[in-house]
């Protein structure tokens, strides 16, 4: 149990800097989800949280120590990893208790703990098989009872259900979370899935080259994107991001459509400035299919291409700027291509970052 | 109308042994006939400079003669340990190297080739090689040890019981050592990186983690060159003809050499045949126990990523 700070660790590869002097602050207990697209710097980052890659310049502190010369096993944590990395020629009985044999631990004590995860993890029956004699899921909580039976610091988890199908996925994160409030511990968590990182974090940390873009709660980084990066990554479908310019307290986009100015970002743009509009689907509505009413509204009739029903809505992909943009229809009825629908726009929730740098405009 | 069955050539439950037949006829007449005519020889007073005693029915007498015969059995023991001493110490010498070349990055492929330089040569040529470094008044061992001061008198190498044994064993293990470093080096490339990073966070340092992880995983690959070895040792006969020849006075006879005297130098091939036999007994005795030692370390390893 113990709270982990990352100061300006930075991470090279002989000249190539992969990270570049991060800053995090992982409080006690805390479930920490480090998300990005595939090269983003995250896995890297956990490694060396959990020391199997050197760090190359700052600090990595775990309960107050600096832990940057320590090997792995000093460090206190357990890791589970994407390919669950079981010793395959073990039970699951001894890849449950071999870190605490490696420790000299007592053997009863050994016992009583491997029941006690076996128990948490449903692997009673198990305890028996090898490796080669379980399913992926089964592996995967084999790895996690491995991680809790030390009783760790923290747990660090590097994409542990990617390699697991659909189903199990969602089945197995739940798991995890449930894991989480019954075995209070700091987790580090890392994930390339969006809704992972939503469903499970306390806070998201969301990476891009090797920088931080934003950290903030599931919750805030959803609703108050830092950048156009975060706007785009956290929400499914993803947010529409329009190119525009403001001119006399109104955004009009390139093929001559606009919308009012959010007023509470009124005061923070200028006449003239190039911005990029950003809407999630959820607050691009027809009118009468939205979800709340009121609210600061305008309207904006667009055609619409193509409908996907999904059941209890319907995305529709309609053009904005001459880009592809898409809206959403709660209590959905049959829409047509080529049917000319009118939109409400939900301005309160809209965004404007600014052009050339992408950061929000709120943020300033 | 009935249909006519077509020739038992054609129906095409006989296809694959018609065209195994040019292999199995083959073998039969390459390995088969001549293990049965040299089994029949076995129970006969066969001297190749006689050939009329082919038919010299003798039962068990030369199996008879060679459980009484003390040299035999002094060359069988000293294959025993020759192999195990040889084997064991070509399998740890190759392990450190393809752990070694293992760490290393640069250069790696160079090594592995050069690696192998001493697998390229003959077995008699190394055995040359070594009957020189070896000599005791030219050999290059005891020219340098008495330049550096470190003996002032002629060595016998290849003369003294043991440092015969010994020079033939260093011989074997200059040869030999890189079929274990390879097959090794082979197995840690095929080894998943995850366990082993799993282990060091379980609270592994690198002994462990060579100790618990990194040697059950290498195992089959170990017993796989113990098998192929243990083969290879068993019938050690060129390095050993060529360095010491069996003596001096019999002190490193091995089996194959004894056997190769009794058959063409004494003509006793009737004998030598029944030597044979025992010899192969051997060779399948250490065969079936690497083999059970293989399927049960590699019982686990499936499935494992």
């Amino acid at each position: 149990m113990a709270e982990i700070t990352l100061d300006k660790v930075v991470k090279r590869y002989g000249k190539l800097e992969v990270v570049h002097g991060i800053d995090l602050k992982i409080a006690h207990n805390e479930f920490v989800v480090l998300v990005g697209p595939s090269g983003c710097g995250k896995s890297t980052t956990l490694r060396m949280i959990a020391g199997l890659e050197d760090i190359s310049d700052g600090a990595i502190r775990i309960g107050g120590d600096v832990v940057n010369d320590l090997p792995p096993r000093k460090r206190n944590i357990s890791m589970v990893f994407q390919n669950y990395a079981l010793y395959p020629h073990m039970s699951v009985r001894e890849n449950l208790g071999f870190g605490l044999k490696i420790a000299k631990q007592d053997p009863k004590m050994i016992e009583e703990r491997v029941a006690e995860a076996a128990e948490t993890l449903g692997l009673d029956a198990l305890l028996d098989r090898t490796p080669a004699e379980l399913s992926g899921g089964q592996r995967q909580r084999v790895a996690m009872g491995r991680a809790i039976v030390r009783h760790p610091e923290a747990f660090l988890f590097d994409e542990p259900l990617s390699n697991l199908d659909a189903k199990l996925r969602v089945q197995m994160r739940t798991e995890i979370k449930k894991l989480h409030q019954k075995v209070k511990t700091t987790v580090v968590y890392v994930t390339h899935d969006q809704v992972e990182a939503m469903t499970l974090a306390d806070r998201i940390v969301i990476m891009r080259d090797g920088n931080i873009e934003q950290v903030g709660t599931p919750m805030e980084v959803f609703d108050h994107p830092l950048n156009t990066f975060v706007a785009s990554f956290i929400g499914s479908p993803p947010m529409n991001l329009l190119p525009a310019t403001v001119r006399g307290g109104a955004v009009h986009f390139t093929d001559g459509k606009s919308l009012p100015v959010p007023s509470r970002l009124a005061g923070k743009v200028r006449d003239g400035q190039e911005v990029t509009f950003g809407l999630r689907p959820d607050d691009l509505t027809p009118q009468g299919h939205g979800i709340a009413e009121g609210g600061e509204r305008a309207q904006m009739e667009l055609e619409v291409i193509l409908s996907e029903p999904l059941g209890t809505e319907t995305i529709l992909y309609t053009t904005i700027a001459g880009q592809e943009a898409q809206g959403k229809m709660y209590g959905p009825r049959p829409v047509s291509p080529g049917e000319r629908l009118v939109f409400d726009v939900a301005l309160e929730k809209a965004h404007l970052f600014d052009a050339a740098t992408g950061r929000s405009v709120a943020a300033d | 109308m009935q249909t006519k069955r077509p020739p038992f050539w054609q129906r095409e439950k006989y296809t694959p042994y018609l065209l195994l037949l040019p292999a199995i006829l083959t073998i039969l007449f390459v390995v088969l006939l001549p293990l049965i005519f040299s089994f029949y020889t076995s129970f006969t007073g066969y001297r190749l400079i006689r050939p009329e005693s082919l038919w010299q029915w003798v039962g068990l007498r030369n199996y008879e003669r060679i459980f009484g015969d003390d040299d035999f059995w002094a060359a069988f023991v000293r294959t025993i340990v020759f192999l195990t001493i040889a084997l064991n110490l070509e399998f740890l010498l190759g392990l450190g190297i393809a752990l070694l070349i293992n760490k290393i990055t640069w250069g790696q492929r160079t090594l592995r080739t050069i690696m192998m330089f001493p697998m390229m040569f003959s077995p008699i040529l190394v055995g040359y090689q070594f009957k020189f470094v070896f000599n005791d008044n030219i050999g290059i061992l005891n020219n340098a040890l008495e330049s550096l001061g470190l003996s002032d008198g002629a060595i016998p190498w290849l003369v003294d019981t043991y440092l015969a044994n010994f020079a033939i064993i260093f011989a074997e293990v200059w040869m030999s050592t890189s079929v274990f470093a390879i097959l090794l080096l082979a197995g840690l490339f095929a080894m998943p990186r995850d366990p082993i990073e799993a282990a060091k966070v379980d609270g592994c340092n690198a002994w462990q983690v060579f100790r618990h992880i990194t040697l059950p995983f290498l195992m089959p690959f170990v017993f796989i060159a113990m098998t192929i070895r243990s083969l290879d040792v068993a019938r050690a006969y060129d390095i050993v003809d060529v360095m010491t020849g069996g003596g001096p006075a019999g002190r490193t006879e091995l089996l194959w050499t004894l056997i190769a005297r009794t058959g063409y130098d004494n003509a006793r091939m009737g004998q030598a045949n029944a030597m044979g036999y025992i010899s192969i007994i051997l060779s399948i005795a250490f065969t079936y126990y690497f083999f059970t030692k293989l399927i049960a370390s590699r019982r686990y390893m499936g499935g494992a990523d």
